[in-house]
Order: C-alpha cells, then structure tokens, then sequence
C-alpha cells in the first residue's frame, strides 16, 4: 500500500540560536532568583543588632567590619547597561548587513565583559574577605562567582559572535539577536543581584 | 510528494539494515562522538536500564535490612546511611528523569518530521555529563560521601558530581525544547504536535525551570561546605537542602512524558483521533506545574487545623502544588478511557505497558498528597518512599511501554507481544508489591530512611513483601533487556508502520535512516497519516 503527504518546498530559516538563547535565559533566571531566594532567607533568618550610627534596630547579616565597595558594583552595572545598548547595535546593523557596525559593536561588548569582570576583581580584593569567615562572605563568593562564570560565558559568545562576523557571516542576524538577548537577561540578572547583595545588604 | 510505502516485505528491510560491518573500535568512537539523535536517545535509555537493575538491588537490599526492625542484617550502620543516599539518588536522578530525556531524544524529532534534533552536540553533552556525573555521585557516596558521609572530599566530590548530573539533564532539555519549537513539519501548529512531542516540551521545560534551581543550591552547599561549614550544616544538612530534588513532587516533572505516552498510545490502539484533544494537551501540561514545587524548593501540606480561614489559606498552596499533577494525570486517563469508548480497541502489550504505569503513577501521587495533609500523619514515615517507588517504578513501566513501541523506528524490528504481556504483568505485580507494603507500614509509624528503630507486629513481613516487589522488578527489566537484546538484534523485522498509527515517523522506514525524512512533508491535522490512509479518511473522534 502506498501512501502520500504532500512535501514542503525548503523549511524558513528557523532561529534556533534565539530559541536557545531564550530556554537557557529561563534556566538562568531560575539559578539566580533560586540563589537569591537562599540569599534572602538567610538574611530573614539572621538576629538583628544596632546599627553603627546606633539610631536603628538592623538585621545583624552583613559583618559590620565589611564595607561593600559601592564605586566597583555601580560600575559592573552602568558596564551592563552600556553593554546592553552595544549589543542592541549590534543587532541593528546585523539587520541592515552593516557588518563593520556590526563587528564594532560586538568588539565593544566582549570589551565590556572583561572590564565587568575587572570590577568583580576589584570588588573582592577592595572587600578582603575570606571564604571561610562566616556565613555572609560564603555566600557573597557563591553568588558573585556564579555571575562571574555567566560573565565568561558572555565573553565566550560575545567572542563567537564576532569571530563570526569579521569571518564574512553576513545572514547571521538570529545569532546577534540571541547574543542580545543572552546581555539583557544577565544584566536583569545582576540588576537584581546588586540590589539584593549589594544595595540591600 | 512525500511517498510513504508501508508494509514493506522483510527482504527488503533486511537488505536496509544489512551494511558494511565497522571495526569494533570505530564503532565505540562513533556512538561515543555520535551527533545522531536516535543513537543519543539509545546510549540514555540503555545506561537507564541498566541503572534500574541497581536500584532494584538496591531496594532489594534495604528491604531484606528492614525485614528485622531490631539491628543490622548485613550492613554497617555507616553504609545504610550511604545506601539510602545512593538508592534515592539513582531512583531519580539514574533511572526515571533518563530514561525519559533519552526517549525524547530519539522520537521527538522523527515525530515532529524534523531531520534532526536542534543542537544535536549540546544533548551528547548532556548524555556524556550526565554519565560521567552520575558515576563519580555513585563513587563519592561509595566512599562515605554524599548526604550525611563522613568524608569530607568526597562529600564535596557529591556536591560536584550532582551539579554535574544536573547540568547534563538541563542540556539534554533544552535541546528537546527548541526542537519542539523550532524543527515541526510545516502545518504542524503547537497544538498539533503529537502528544508524546508535547508532553517532551511540556517535561524538558519543568526541567530547565527546576535544574538550575538546585545547582545553584548547590554551588551554596559546596562553596559552604569546603569553607569552615559555617551556613549550610555541613554533611550532615545535606540533605536538608537539596533532599526536595530526590522526592516528589520533582519526581513527577520527569514522569510527565510518561503521561504523555498513555495521551499518545490511547488513541492509537483505539483506532481514533483523540476525541477533545486540547483537553488532553492541557490534562498533560497540568502534570508539569509539578515544577512548582522544585522551583521555590518548597512543598505544602495541609495540617487540617485552626478555624475555616486558616483551612482554606492552607488548602490552596496544597491544592495548587499537589493536587494539580494529580488532575493532569486524571484528564488524560479519562480522555484516553473516551478514546477507548469511541474506537475498538486492539490492545498492544506497549499500551499495557503504558496504562498500567500512569495507573501506578498515579497512585503513587495520591499516596503523596495523602502523606501531605496532617491528620493521616505520613510525614517522615516509609510511606513517602513508597509514593516515589510508585512514581519511579509506574514510569519505568511506561518507558518500557513505550520503548516497545517505537522499537521498530529505533531498531526496525518488533518486541514479541505474548511476552511483553508477561512482563508487563510482572511489572504491575513488582510495583505494587514493593510499594504498597510501605504505605502500610507508614500508617504503622515505621520512619524513613533507617533499617532499625520501630516496633509493630507486621514488620518483617511487610518490609519483606516489599523486598520480594524490588526482586520482581529486577526480573523484570533484566527480562525486558534480555528481550529486547534478542528481539532487536535478531528478531522478526518490522514493518514501516506496524501500529496503524498516526504520526509522522510512521510514514517512514523501519528502522528510521539517518536523516529521518528524505522530504519534509506538509501536515493537515494532528494526526497526518489518517489524512493520507485510504481505508481511514473516515476516522473521527
């Protein structure tokens, strides 16, 4: 017996890199809200003792000897937000086969990333903290270097991106779009890391 | 024109699979380097099986220690702890979420008439990531690692090995997704996607959501634990914290493919079109918001007390969390019962398989939300480890269900169905036997996770019931390894569509060929082959 299904001229280009991008942001943004949600019931949990001006009553979470280096942290942020607007250039030149805009804006992303990292770098060695002294500082290492390692996968991407386009890859435009993507979610992610970890204390 | 012969003769299926013969090592380096998603979906299910004649053994093993509540059988009092931590572990984590992810691996994308799956090389990373974390998890709990081990590197080793394991499982899903999403044949909307390809979507999502969750609990419980174990309790608390991934409900996000294989095969061996089918699609997403649970990390119960608003304030977070899965797994049983209603039913032993499974599956979800509410007083008792053998033994029945069924398509030959019939009979008895007993000893006090400490009468029969249960699911999957061992390498060859089925990868060869589909075909409904049958235009729901 012979059956027949009509057949499909050639599938539409299927932005699967973008797909990607967005299923794995999900996953990222439950790593970090479910990090985050440790964070906070921790500090729920912690005793409260006077604040050093001793005018209020605060939650005894943060070791009063550790200042939080607020010039680096502000500076990973605007570094993100900055980053942001690089990759959404990148993805309007991509879309307009503009490709030296393209491979400049992506070139000043990957620029970006290591000078986000640099921040983190300085922020731990202006903290001088210990892993192993208490409770705070092994939970401030475990949830900045989980945005440290999202950090190197950005520089990862960003660097595949445009190793891609100076390469000549002019119909790579999902590929850019997934690169913005991947910057926004992270910088979402870090937004609410930095006023969690760093803001709030 | 997509041509699709059926009924091709056995000589000519034979010649298809006859080739050249490789040598043994470029064989080992082909499946090991294989982008190939029939060959990935094969390496996840087989590893599965073979973990699951552990896990019997296991609990076979635990049982025969349970048998006398006054001391030690056989065991040192430091290897129960470690046995209970691996036994736990590998129920989930080496034989349920696998099995499942690799049987979505080599059917999602020939159902979706799709010629490959969507990053084929991330899946073989989390086939790879998921072998190699599961073994060292199993060899750093071998020597006193894992929850409550005595030594130290190894406990850390755990933490590393189950990170490892995790993100194995989330590769592997993400890559299911975007082929659901992506790679469907033209025509084919979301809500014509085949049950099964739907209930993949449906579970590798539950599963992003849920993984990440726990390793970034554990990246904590590491960084804390090889650090001064000021925050997290050390090896001791291990558990504490990352015990919700081990038991229900994150059981049920990776049993929803299991329901999904009923949704699939109900229609199927009913000979209709799946009468109210967006109702089927939305009772097998409701088995996903199991996720819930996993992702705020928390489970509720409901205590029964204080006045009527107090009740209700509890019985919603309980219902939303408990009860949901469990009216998923309802709607599909009921819609397949409808389907049976409307067709004639030619039973196959894989739709056996698969009924009797999500049966066990479910009751295993009713003996949880029952451990949930207060007064039944099940919390912390056996009868919590009873709702995941439920759970984890009804799935490992439908996987067995389902990979008879699609055999054909992986293999190009047929199970033989008087003795899948057998099996499948063993199955249900082995569930139920090594399940059953322990709700009863639940309601009889008998805790968790100790193999001494309780006194009741029935004890040692019941704990040895329950061994003789793990015994029979040994036979069982050893039998169906051994049948399928014999019967895949040399049985009858299968017909390109021996089911009369109706979705795509029907309308190809057995066993599919490399690329899947020569021509991507157009799709007109949700189930294409009853287009195009000739003796089946008719066919309505």
């Amino acid at each position: 017996m012979t059956m027949t299904l009509p057949s499909a001229p050639n599938p539409a280009p299927k932005r699967q890199a973008l797909v990607a991008t967005a299923v794995a942001s999900v996953g990222i943004t439950m790593l970090v809200a479910g990090m985050l949600g440790v964070w906070l019931r921790f500090r729920a949990a912690a005793d409260t003792r006077m604040s050093s001006d001793g005018r209020r009553v605060i939650k005894d979470w943060l070791p009063s000897d550790i200042k939080i280096p607020e010039v680096s942290s502000n500076t990973m942020l605007a570094g993100l937000f900055f980053g942001c607007v690089m990759a959404q250039w990148a993805v309007y030149a991509a879309k307009r086969d503009d490709s030296s805009h393209r491979s400049i804006a992506l070139a000043i992303c990957l620029l970006m990333e290591v000078a986000i990292i640099n921040a983190q770098v300085a922020v731990y060695s202006q903290m001088q903290i210990g892993v192993n002294d208490g409770v705070f500082q092994a939970m401030f290492y475990a949830i900045t270097g989980v945005i440290v390692v999202l950090l190197a996968v950005a520089v990862a991407f960003t660097a595949v991106t445009w190793f891609r386009s100076v390469g000549g890859r002019d119909n790579d435009s999902h590929v850019v779009a997934a690169h913005a993507l991947y910057w926004y979610v992270l910088t979402a992610a870090f937004c609410a890391v930095w006023f969690v970890v760093y803001v709030q204390k | 024109m997509t041509t699709i012969q059926s009924n091709v003769d056995a000589a000519t299926i034979g010649g298809r699979l006859a080739s050249a013969e490789p040598s043994l090592a470029s064989a080992i380096a082909d499946w090991i380097t294989t982008s190939d998603h029939k060959k990935i979906g094969r390496l996840f299910i087989g590893s599965s099986l073979l973990f699951a004649v552990g896990v019997s053994v296991l609990g076979g093993l635990l049982g025969f220690e349970r048998m006398s509540a006054k001391g030690y059988s056989v065991l040192e009092a430091d290897a129960v702890v470690q046995l209970f931590s691996a036994y736990q572990f590998a129920l989930v984590y080496a034989v349920v979420a696998p099995l499942f992810v690799g049987l979505a691996i080599a059917v999602v994308p020939l159902q979706l008439g799709s010629r490959s799956l969507s990053y084929p090389r991330l899946a073989s990373f989390g086939l790879w990531a998921w072998v190699s974390g599961l073994i060292v998890t199993l060899v750093s709990i071998a020597a006193n690692g894992g929850p409550g081990g005595g030594n130290p590197d190894m406990v850390d080793l755990y933490l590393l090995a189950l990170g490892l394991v995790a993100l194995g499982l989330s590769a592997a899903s993400v890559s299911i997704v975007v082929t659901v999403l992506t790679s469907r044949a033209p025509g084919m909307s979301l809500l014509r996607t085949p049950m099964f390809s739907w209930s993949a979507l449906m579970g590798a999502m539950a599963t992003v959501l849920t993984m990440p969750v726990l390793i970034g609990t554990l990246v904590y419980t590491y960084v804390d634990h090889a650090n001064g174990r000021l925050a997290f309790g050390g090896n001791t608390d291990v558990s504490k914290w990352i015990g919700w991934s081990f038991t229900q409900p994150q059981t049920f996000v990776f049993a929803v493919m299991a329901v999904g294989v009923l949704a699939e095969l109900a229609p199927i061996v009913a000979n209709v079109r799946q009468p109210l089918r967006p109702v089927m699609l939305f009772g097998v997403t409701l088995v996903s918001t199991a996720a819930l649970g996993g992702a705020t990390q928390s489970t509720h119960s409901f205590s029964w007390n204080g006045t009527i608003a107090d009740k209700v304030k509890e019985l919603i977070p309980f219902a939303l969390f408990n009860l949901l899965p469990i009216l998923g797994v309802l709607i599909v049983l009921a819609l397949g019962g409808l389907a049976a209603k409307n067709g004639r039913v030619k039973l196959t032993a894989s739709f056996v398989f698969a009924f009797l499974g999500t049966g066990m599956l479910f009751v295993g979800m009713l003996v949880h939300a029952l451990s949930m509410i207060g007064p039944a007083a099940l919390a912390g008792t056996v009868a919590q480890e009873s709702s995941t053998l439920y759970v984890v033994y009804g799935a490992v029945m439908v996987a067995l269900g389902a990979v008879a069924h699609w055999g054909p398509k992986l293999w190009g030959r047929c199970l033989p169905k008087k003795e899948m019939f057998g099996l499948a009979a063993l199955a249900l008895l082995a569930t139920i036997l090594s399940s059953l007993p322990l709700v009863l000893a639940g309601f009889l006090d008998q805790p968790s996770n100790v193999v001494a400490g309780w006194s009741y009468d029935a004890s040692g029969l019941l704990n040895a019931v329950s061994m003789i249960g793990h015994g029979l699911m040994l036979v069982t999957v050893l039998g169906f390894i051994g049948l399928a061992f014999k019967n895949f390498t040399s049985g009858a060859f299968a017909s390109d569509d021996p089911w009369d089925a109706h979705s795509l990868e029907w309308s190809i060869p057995s066993p599919a060929p490399a690329e899947n589909f020569s021509d991507i075909a157009i799709v007109g409904s949700a189930e294409p082959l009853l287009d195009v049958k000739p003796a089946r235009q008719g066919v309505s729901a």
